[in-house]
């Protein structure tokens, strides 16, 4: 019965599943190795701590689904958190949704920038983005003339919103889940985003259907941008702190999320499952790193070899063929 | 029709070449003497040594962004080499052999293991940087002997350093490698369209390999005059420098689609971009504004084309 329905899955619903049962079994061997590690508080620290990942890694799927990259998100984010701190430290008593609404939307307006420059000229979605990581990483500077927004700087409830619990979790972690459900239930099921698959898969087939690849490729930009522009203001409330290099080098994080997770780097293959699942995975690696004794300093080497292996694997089962818009035979 | 555009691309270069010169001597009244200019060369050497193999492979059709993590690679295994009091030249092996075999390991991931270049070097990227943090975490290494400064720190004749000197001679060496000879043909060929030279009878992942192994060669010997000029290791060492290296050749008039492309653009990319950064740090501007420049610059040079061919 389980053959049965194994096989009523796609290829990239059996790699998920495959996927999550090893990330279960790597969380299980954690477990048993170290008994604390399973304990209810633990969990909701490692979600916490994987939250911005999650959110991160969401945004970025959309743009490598349509044979984009954002090397600029983790700029992106450092450039609204120190908006939003400059903003909170200007008007302590605004409180906190214009916060969330100001680096939403100059998140998404920086991300809306890349996407226009990749569709109305075309230009290769690497180059561009390396161009305004630099770019927004300068302006901060040049917002904050190289100073730190220290916590002393920041009101109250700018501070909290991140860290209210509610049912055990964090505010962050229930947004994490959030995303991540909307994301499972939209790219599952709705018209458009299997328009964003089909541009991916193959944007000049889908261009005889109607789909205009490049708008597509914009959309999704401007989603990642507006995503990562949230995650900065999460990012500096979380950590009492905004400077110049916040979140600097953390793309690569995400990308590698993307990658573990699934996604295909040559478009139109991914799932947010996979996604969820490659944020956790590499959570459940960093947590269990100093209870095993290793230095934290292993973590990004430990990202470079899974996201190798996992590269190799899918260079390996990608025969010619695009998974997701497969008919489910 | 090619040609004269390219043409047009470097006389460009070489007139915003001019026009910095005029502009930084107009400034700065330093800037004008053969001890500063020669100072000014520092800033680009070392990338524009990583730039001309990286512009082949980039005409190839693939690219490299790890060439600022086998720097760094080949920095800490040179540091940890010095610790174990291996000599001059022993040092500057094991920077060499380890840029080697790291550009072969990239080389071997996009032949053999069929990875998008993009895919890879992301990868190793991580993978070799995240290696340097392993091995050394916060720690510094310098204990070089003094004899190995003189890579980084010495002059070949009067103000040209070892460095300019070492630049110049692979820049003609190049230059006359790809513009002259059949394997040069032969990249431009896998860059335009590699599935016809396959079919050509053109060994296209042979060239592949080749290509990112002396990438990785060339950032070994980058590493090499790097940490001979600074004297320590710390695995930050030329952080964010495959940015500047590829904006460097993609300045030169390489196009990032391959198959386009020439040593004397990426030769005149360098010149301009050592210094634009020497003389903005010259008025006292931070690297990190100076990073605004550089990504808008890179983003100017495939735009303006880009939008010329739209109209």
């Amino acid at each position: 019965m389980i053959a049965a329905w194994l096989k009523t899955l796609s290829d990239s619903g059996r790699r998920d599943l495959a996927f999550a049962a090893l990330t279960l079994a790597l969380f299980i061997a954690v477990t048993c190795a170290f008994p604390g590690f399973a304990a209810p508080r633990n969990l909701s620290g490692l979600l916490d701590d994987t939250a911005i990942l999650i959110l991160l890694a969401l945004g970025q799927m959309l743009v490598i689904l349509v044979r984009g990259i954002d090397l600029s998100i983790a700029a992106n984010l450092a450039l609204c958190g120190m908006l939003a701190a400059l903003a909170n430290r200007a008007f302590p008593g605004a409180g906190v949704a214009p916060l969330l609404a100001l680096s939403l939307g100059c998140g998404a307006l920086l991300g809306a920038c890349n996407g226009l420059l990749v569709w109305k000229l075309r230009l290769p979605p690497i180059v561009v983005t390396l161009g305004t990581m630099s770019i927004y990483r300068g302006a901060i500077y040049l917002l904050s003339h190289g100073a730190w927004v220290n916590e002393n700087e920041m009101s109250g409830d700018f501070l909290a919103f991140t860290r209210a619990q509610w049912l055990g979790l964090s505010t962050l972690s229930w947004l994490a889940l959030g995303c991540a459900a909307l994301f499972i239930l939209v790219l599952r099921g709705s018209r458009r985003a299997r328009d964003l698959y089909a541009a991916g898969g193959n944007p000049e087939a889908a261009s005889y259907a109607g789909i205009d690849p490049g708008r597509m490729q914009f959309i999704a930009y401007t989603i990642c941008g507006g995503i990562a522009g949230l995650a900065g203001y999460l990012w500096v409330a979380r950590f009492a702190v905004a400077y110049t290099d916040i979140a600097l080098g953390f793309e690569l994080q995400v990308i590698a999320a993307c990658l573990i997770g699934g996604v295909a780097i040559a478009g139109g293959v991914g799932s947010a499952f996979g996604v969820v699942l490659g944020c956790l995975f590499i959570g459940i690696i960093r947590s269990s790193l100093p209870l095993v004794g290793i230095s934290a300093f292993w973590q990004m080497f430990i990202n470079g070899a899974v996201i190798l292996v996992a590269v190799l694997l899918s260079a390996r089962r990608r025969e010619g063929q695009r998974s997701i818009l497969e008919a489910r035979t | 029709m090619t040609a004269g555009r390219l043409l047009r691309w470097e006389s460009m270069l070489a007139v915003v070449l001019v026009l910095e010169f005029v502009l930084f001597s107009a400034l700065s009244p330093y800037f004008l003497s053969v001890d500063t200019l020669s100072d000014a060369t520092f800033n680009f050497t070392e990338r524009a040594l990583v730039a001309l193999p990286l512009a082949l492979l980039i005409i190839a059709g693939e690219i490299d962004i790890s060439v600022a993590g086998i720097i760094a690679l080949a920095s800490v295994a040179m540091g940890m080499g010095a610790a174990q009091g291996v000599g001059t030249a022993g040092l500057a092996g094991i920077g060499l052999g380890t840029g080697l075999l790291a550009g072969a390991v990239n080389g071997a991931l996009v032949t053999f293991g069929r990875v998008p270049s993009i895919v890879a070097t992301i990868g190793t990227m991580t993978l070799f940087r995240g290696a340097a943090y392993a091995v050394l975490g916060d720690r510094v290494l310098k204990d070089y002997p003094e004899s190995f400064a003189s890579f980084g720190q010495g002059y070949f004749a009067g103000a040209v350093s070892n460095e300019l000197a070492l630049f110049a001679a692979f820049a003609v060496l190049f230059g006359v490698f790809l513009h002259r000879t059949r394997w040069g043909r032969t990249i431009f060929a896998i860059g335009a369209n590699p599935v016809a030279s396959r079919f050509a009878g053109i060994p296209v992942n042979r060239y592949r390999f080749a290509l990112f192994a002396a990438t990785g060669l060339f950032s070994g010997l980058a590493a090499v005059l790097l940490t001979s000029r600074l004297g320590s290791t710390r695995p930050s060492i030329a952080q964010g420098w495959e940015l500047e290296i590829v904006s460097m050749v993609i300045l030169g008039g390489v196009s990032v689609w391959g198959g386009k492309g020439s040593i004397v653009g990426v030769v005149l990319a360098a010149l301009v971009f050592g210094l634009v950064t020497f003389g903005l740090g010259l008025m006292n501007i931070p690297g990190i504004v100076m990073s605004i420049f550089t990504g808008a610059l890179l983003i100017l040079v495939v735009a303006v084309p880009a939008w010329m061919n739209r109209t």
